[in-house]
């Protein structure tokens, strides 16, 4: 099987991230693979296992983002490609999704095109369900549990109402929650593997595509306004006293 | 401005988003709202009563389970037919999704999971949280349709009119059944209880939750097993509260990767972003990443042992004490004064 995982590199989790002059800042917090796309990546490793196959990581960055690849590599990828252009700078949802679909098909026979739900950054999880719809497959999103009979996969989807099964024929595109499970660390192998790695690099003029258009554009970015709140701390001679003061107090806010 | 709204519904069932998007339409222009599934013509009753002026009804044996494709395949032909100048969708699942394959198909963009929007001429500017909540984003789209995802609680849900009514149409799908890739093998659902997203009142549990040195765990069970049968006594302390205030139960991150309550509970920057009226964190010392997902909650109440834990930088209430002292009284007060 031929297997791709798609992520992208971001902030970490624990980073406080403020604007400053316009600019978003993280300050020295480290940039990580995405959280999401680690199960992305469990996800085609698995599936790898069961099945056989290859597994190609596919990150849309500048030349500097190779930490998510390498640790993607470290997990146990076989291989990377980096599409990086100083055109993709400050592009939306749908003209990423052509450029990685574009790349999916320039890789060519690619069964399963795995992505995490969405990434932490924008948080706008569009870019699977863009993709898949670029690629004309079946779109099984944020799949909780994959079995493969065949050429047929099946995926139990995280909804509201809790869960969907859907299934349909390769080659597919699946997005991952954190349901599916824990994904591995690397290894030390892996991270020695990873290191000694030569990424491939791939422009818009190697994918063969003009500059995608994006219609989206972002006038302003601000910090929140700042919550002036002012905790008081409720304190009495036994847990019921504290109780039934917290408890007025809960009842004349008026949220009930 | 021709105003579409896609009611998001669950065999039949609307989510409650669905509406507050037709009440946020209102300020736009006309409505027509949109219905796809199998025998759903008393949610065209039900659009009609919150709002809608129009309902585009497709009702066929092909869409009776949600498919991505079929469902964004009738969306984008219908839209192309009759060219709105906006499309609202719900943030919802089938929502987000739905509006992403749209944009594709209609060579547009998506706005998505926002919490304002207003006009500007015939551009409408919207405001969404992005790195979870931690900054604010202005967005717009330079074409048309303007599809726009809009978070639920974010805007207010339109109080129902009994009797209003309005236009039905109905139309047929875009794909015929053999058309379609993908087929749904069934349905489990989740434990009952209110959803965290849709929740006015959340109670929820961290870490501190599987401390009660009270406790003494059955034996026979390993250190890990121990730890997570005193989390899940702790958690009934949660549940009760939350019962007691028809509330849904949250936690937070560390309690879910602890193996303490399943991931659908999690709030925060990888789990959900939740603004209930209020959130009474237990146990919770308020991560970074947890705080952004539920610090703009209207009222914030915070138990826990560390007077230093920042959960208390967000809170309008604090006590500094024992949670499994201080939670089941609570419950107890508010049984009472709630007469339940």
């Amino acid at each position: 099987m031929k297997i791709v995982a798609c992520i992208k590199q971001v902030p970490d989790s624990a980073a406080k991230v403020v604007v400053e002059n316009g600019r978003v800042s993280w300050g020295d917090a480290p940039l990580v693979i995405n959280p999401w796309d680690e199960f992305s990546v469990e996800a085609a490793l698995q599936l790898k296992e069961k099945h056989g196959g290859t597994v190609t990581v596919i990150s849309v960055g500048g030349e500097t983002d190779k930490e998510a690849i390498k640790h993607a590599l470290a997990m146990g990828a076989d291989d990377a490609i980096l599409i990086t252009d100083p055109a993709l700078t400050g592009l939306d949802t749908q003209a990423i999704a052509q450029v990685l679909a574009s790349a999916i098909q320039k890789i060519g026979g690619v069964d399963v095109a795995f992505f995490g739900r969405q990434a932490i950054d924008n948080d706008s999880g569009l870019t699977p369900s863009q993709t898949a719809r670029l690629l004309n497959w079946p779109a099984l999103t944020l799949a909780a549990v994959i079995t493969l009979d065949g050429t047929r996969i099946k995926v139990e989807r995280s909804i509201e109402e809790g869960r969907q099964a859907v299934s349909a024929d390769l080659p597919v595109v699946i997005s991952l929650v954190k349901d599916y499970g824990e994904p591995r660390y690397p290894s030390f192998m892996g991270i020695r593997k990873a290191a000694r790695a030569e990424v491939p690099v791939w422009s818009l003029a190697s994918l063969g595509i003009a500059i995608p258009a994006s219609v989206i554009s972002w006038p302003d970015i601000m910090n929140p306004p700042s919550r002036e709140v002012v905790c008081e701390i409720i304190s009495g001679n036994s847990p019921d006293e504290i109780a039934s003061v917290l408890a007025s107090k809960i009842l004349a806010e008026k949220v009930l | 401005m021709k105003t579409w709204v896609y009611v998001d519904h669950f065999k039949g069932q609307a989510l409650p988003a669905s509406w507050e998007a037709i009440g946020a339409g209102k300020n736009l222009g006309t409505i027509t709202a949109l219905i796809f599934g199998q025998n759903i013509e008393s949610l065209a009753k039900e659009a009609f009563e919150h709002g809608a002026d129009e309902v585009l009804l497709v009702d066929d044996a092909s869409l009776a389970d949600y498919r991505a494709e079929a469902f964004c395949a009738s969306l984008s032909k219908l839209a192309m037919g009759a060219s709105p100048d906006v499309i609202l969708l719900p943030t919802t699942t089938r929502g987000r999704e739905m509006a992403a394959m749209a944009a594709i198909d209609l060579k547009t963009g998506v706005m998505v999971d926002i919490t304002a929007m207003e006009l500007q001429g015939d551009r409408i500017v919207v405001t969404r949280p992005i790195y979870a909540g931690k900054l604010l984003s202005k967005e717009t789209c330079s074409s048309k349709p303007q599809i726009i995802t809009l978070r639920g609680r974010a805007f207010p849900k339109p109080a129902p009119q009994a009797g209003r009514t309005g236009t039905l149409t109905k139309a047929t799908p875009a794909l015929g059944e053999a058309e379609i890739k993908s087929k749904v093998e069934g349905y489990s659902t989740s434990e009952s209880g209110v959803s965290l997203i849709d929740a006015n009142v959340i109670v929820s549990g961290g870490r501190g939750v599987s401390n009660n040195p009270a406790l003494t765990p059955p034996a026979g069970l390993d250190e890990k097993q121990a730890e997570i049968w005193r989390a899940q006594q702790g958690f009934i302390l949660v549940k009760d509260l939350a019962t007691v205030l028809g509330a849904a139960v949250g936690a937070s991150r560390a309690a879910v990767d602890a193996g303490y309550v399943p991931y659908s509970h999690q709030v925060g920057q990888t789990g959900k972003v939740v603004s209930p009226d209020l959130y009474i964190a237990n146990g919770i010392s308020g991560a970074i990443q947890h705080l952004a997902g539920m610090r703009t909650s209207k009222v914030i109440v915070a138990i826990n042992k560390d007077a230093d834990a920042p959960i208390f930088k967000v809170a309008r209430y604090g006590v500094v004490g024992d949670l499994f002292q201080i939670l089941p009284a609570l419950t107890a007060a508010f049984k009472q004064r709630l007469g339940k």
